[in-house]
């Protein structure tokens, strides 16, 4: 997390953020509480408040053309598929994922039950595509629903399709937990493909209990997959940096404003307000 | 048409009997029958739904064989306690006047108040507080003034309070009304019984309802300040809202605050330097509170995507702002470079897109308040605004002028002396390069600016 040098920002965060792991000024309260819903008969089910767990995944799909093999009704082979950001095994997080197909499809609902989560198929037609995620037991009992746009033609459609160079689109979002079990953290705790803020020292979790159909056989990362050349970079650092002069511009413009409204006034300026921006 | 050619239908195959069609309803409207032509056309030209007033009874006339005469006649009044008898006009049929009481002696309504007899005086209401005097005089002033107590208090002849009065007069009925019933049972639904007047109560509400009236708006920004907070504590605990509620000195302000904060940004029609403070804490306050809330109910959930996280907080920020505004959002995001949605929706990003968000609101709100002052102390000032000299070093932007009212700044120092210089050429404002609050032209923002 590159924000070390946007210092007005990282003022303001205070209420949208909760701590996070890599500059966070206090450490989280960690708050116990029993969850009514908890049927575990695991026991040690307890929830963490102001533990936020975040996965981020990127999603998408992958197309290319088939050239001479296409048909009429087969001209593209496609992946739809679900990977960590950083190509990481999503598998201790994700039980399985199903993919809704247009029902033109055979079998329109394709389960599928372990990493790393893809589906491919041949076609012509773009449609959207419903993926919904299930998570781990002592992870969440509610799914996520995702939604896709699988695109077969390239933007720039002059000249004939490549064979080579498939049409890739991506997008990027964030599984948050907000009050991750005791298990689901322990178990994650150092995992790659998931962001644990920074635990309090001395703060002990007990073992993990394992999961059933944890996917520990198979390599369920996405770092060797044979797409992995044309995976998009999502990288935070532009975005950040996009904003934060955006920022300051907006900033800028708000003091002179306010000077302006205090000249017209005929008052000395107006000492800073109590929205507190600070601009030096 | 294509439709009529898909189905293979002839084109023109209705003309003549359409034009007939339209004419036959068209004559109907036209004569309305009762009512002359121009009164119908008043009520639009179109018959109601239900016909107010048959048309038919307009011209009636009342029967022939009845002989109306009108006579200056004696009446007495049954809700008068003496026996004056005064004179009015009477509608007389064929010689005999109508019979029956006075007609308004029927709403001469009273309250019926309990009558104690001395000997359940001397039993139940025997009162430390109260002599029997007292209580005689109340009651007596209860009758006359159908328990209207404050002229009651007015005219009592010791000083005593509303409330202490209502008191000794409800619970003086409530024990008659006890000590009159033959069982209990009869008697437990009347709310006297069910629910006694409690003075302290009535004192402590009275005391807050003042309060809250002689609010000064100092105070009710303090107040929408302590609730947002106590707002964020509850919902963060959870813990239970009774004991919450009752540290708070007056708790039914929610309602008519929140209207108050709706109304603080827009009311800046005559607004004293004083306003813009408030206005901006205000608006700071409530979206804190907004934004408390909808973290609050983040958490509950036990997953949700980081997106969705942001779309809440956005509509949560953006929830005191019209469509308009939302849109001059967008826009000024837009011209920033900035993506509406981020592509990398990580924890910092959306908070720092949030934050980005509020304070083009806040920036927005500004620009807004700039303009009515500037419309109000600026009315000698009107035709210098009109028509501003386009700027040449604009071309680029290829837009039309915006007629939103911004005002003319840049992000850059030399920038603005640029444009003054040019302005000066044309010599259509020729004062002196002032303030930027007098050199008004349309601009946005742009990213290129910086």
């Amino acid at each position: 997390m590159s924000h070390s040098h946007l210092t007005i920002s990282a003022k303001k965060q205070g209420e949208y953020q909760s701590d996070d792991g890599a500059s966070a000024p206090k450490q989280p309260r960690l708050k116990f509480g029993k969850s009514a819903e908890d049927t575990d008969k695991k026991g040690a089910n307890r929830r963490l408040k102001d533990v936020e767990i975040c996965v981020p995944i990127v999603y998408g799909t992958i197309a290319f053309y088939l050239g001479r093999k296409a048909s009429e009704s087969q001209s593209h082979k496609w992946t739809v598929y679900v990977r960590g950001a950083t190509n990481e095994d999503l598998g201790a997080v994700i039980k399985r994922v199903v993919f809704q197909l247009h029902p033109s499809f055979n079998n329109p609902t394709r389960v599928v039950e372990s990493p790393p989560f893809e589906l491919s198929e041949c076609g012509w037609g773009e449609f959207e595509i419903a993926i919904s995620l299930f998570f781990h037991s002592d992870v969440c009992d509610k799914q996520v629903d995702l939604y896709h746009h699988l695109k077969l033609y390239p933007e720039d459609e002059s000249g004939p399709q490549s064979t080579k160079k498939p049409v890739v689109m991506e997008s990027y979002n964030e599984i948050v937990f907000p009050d991750p079990s005791e298990n689901f953290l322990a178990r994650v705790q150092n995992h790659p493909a998931v962001i644990v803020p920074r635990l309090p020292a001395g703060f002990n979790l007990p073992d993990p209990m394992p999961i059933e159909n944890l996917h520990e056989k198979e390599k369920g990362d996405t770092k060797d997959h044979p797409h992995s050349q044309w995976f998009m970079n999502f990288s935070e650092a532009d975005e950040l940096l996009k904003l934060a002069a955006a920022r300051q511009q907006v900033q800028a413009h708000i003091i002179k404003l306010r000077r302006q409204l205090s000249m017209m006034d005929g008052l000395p300026q107006l000492s800073k307000p109590p929205t507190g921006y600070e601009f030096t | 048409m294509d439709a009529k050619d898909i189905l293979g239908l002839p084109k023109n195959s209705l003309p003549i009997p359409q034009e007939k069609k339209s004419r036959p309803p068209k004559d109907s409207q036209r004569k309305p029958d009762g009512i002359s032509r121009e009164v119908y056309a008043l009520t639009g030209g179109l018959a109601p739904l239900m016909p107010a007033i048959d048309s038919s009874q307009l011209k009636k006339q009342p029967p022939k064989d009845e002989k109306i005469t009108w006579q200056w006649l004696p009446f007495t009044n049954s809700a008068r306690k003496d026996t004056l008898q005064l004179y009015h006009w009477v509608r007389v049929v064929n010689g005999v006047p109508p019979t029956g009481d006075y007609s308004f002696a029927k709403y001469n309504k009273s309250v019926d108040i309990v009558k104690y007899t001395d000997e359940e005086y001397e039993k139940y209401l025997n009162d430390p507080g109260w002599t029997k005097e007292e209580t005689d005089q109340l009651f007596d002033l209860c009758q006359r003034f159908d328990l209207r107590f404050i002229v009651i208090a007015d005219r009592f002849s010791s000083s005593r309070t509303v409330e202490e009065l209502k008191d000794r007069y409800y619970s003086v009925c409530r024990a008659i009304v006890v000590a009159r019933a033959p069982a209990l049972g009869d008697i437990s639904g009347n709310p006297l019984v069910k629910e006694p007047y409690n003075v302290s109560q009535e004192i402590e509400r009275k005391r807050a309802l003042s309060m809250v009236l002689s609010q000064t708006k100092h105070q009710e920004r303090k107040d929408a300040e302590v609730l947002a907070e106590a707002k964020r504590i509850t919902e963060s605990r959870m813990a239970a809202k009774v004991a919450e509620e009752s540290e708070l000195p007056v708790p039914s302000n929610a309602g008519p605050e929140s209207a108050e904060r709706a109304s603080f940004p827009g009311d800046t029609v005559s607004p004293s330097s004083n306003v813009q403070l408030p206005s901006a804490t205000i608006a700071s306050s409530a979206l804190t509170a907004d934004n408390a809330s909808t973290l609050a109910s983040l958490r509950m959930l036990r997953v949700y995507l980081r997106t969705y996280a942001l779309d809440q907080m956005v509509q949560a920020a953006s929830s005191s702002a019209g469509l308009r505004t939302i849109k001059r959002v967008e826009q000024t995001l837009q011209e920033l470079g900035v993506n509406l949605k981020p592509r990398v929706p990580t924890k910092s990003v959306c908070a720092e897109h949030l934050e980005l968000r509020k304070e083009i609101l806040t920036l927005l709100n500004l620009q807004k308040q700039l303009q009515y002052k500037e419309a109000e102390g600026s009315s000698f000032r009107d035709c210098s605004y009109a028509d501003t000299p386009s700027t040449p070093k604009r071309s680029n932007r290829g837009g039309d002028q915006d007629r939103t009212f911004v005002p003319d700044m840049s992000f850059g120092g030399e920038r603005v002396g640029k444009r003054d210089q040019k302005r000066k050429a044309p010599g259509r404002l020729s004062e002196a390069p002032s303030s930027p609050a007098q050199s008004k032209r349309p601009r946005k923002l742009k990213a290129s600016d910086l």
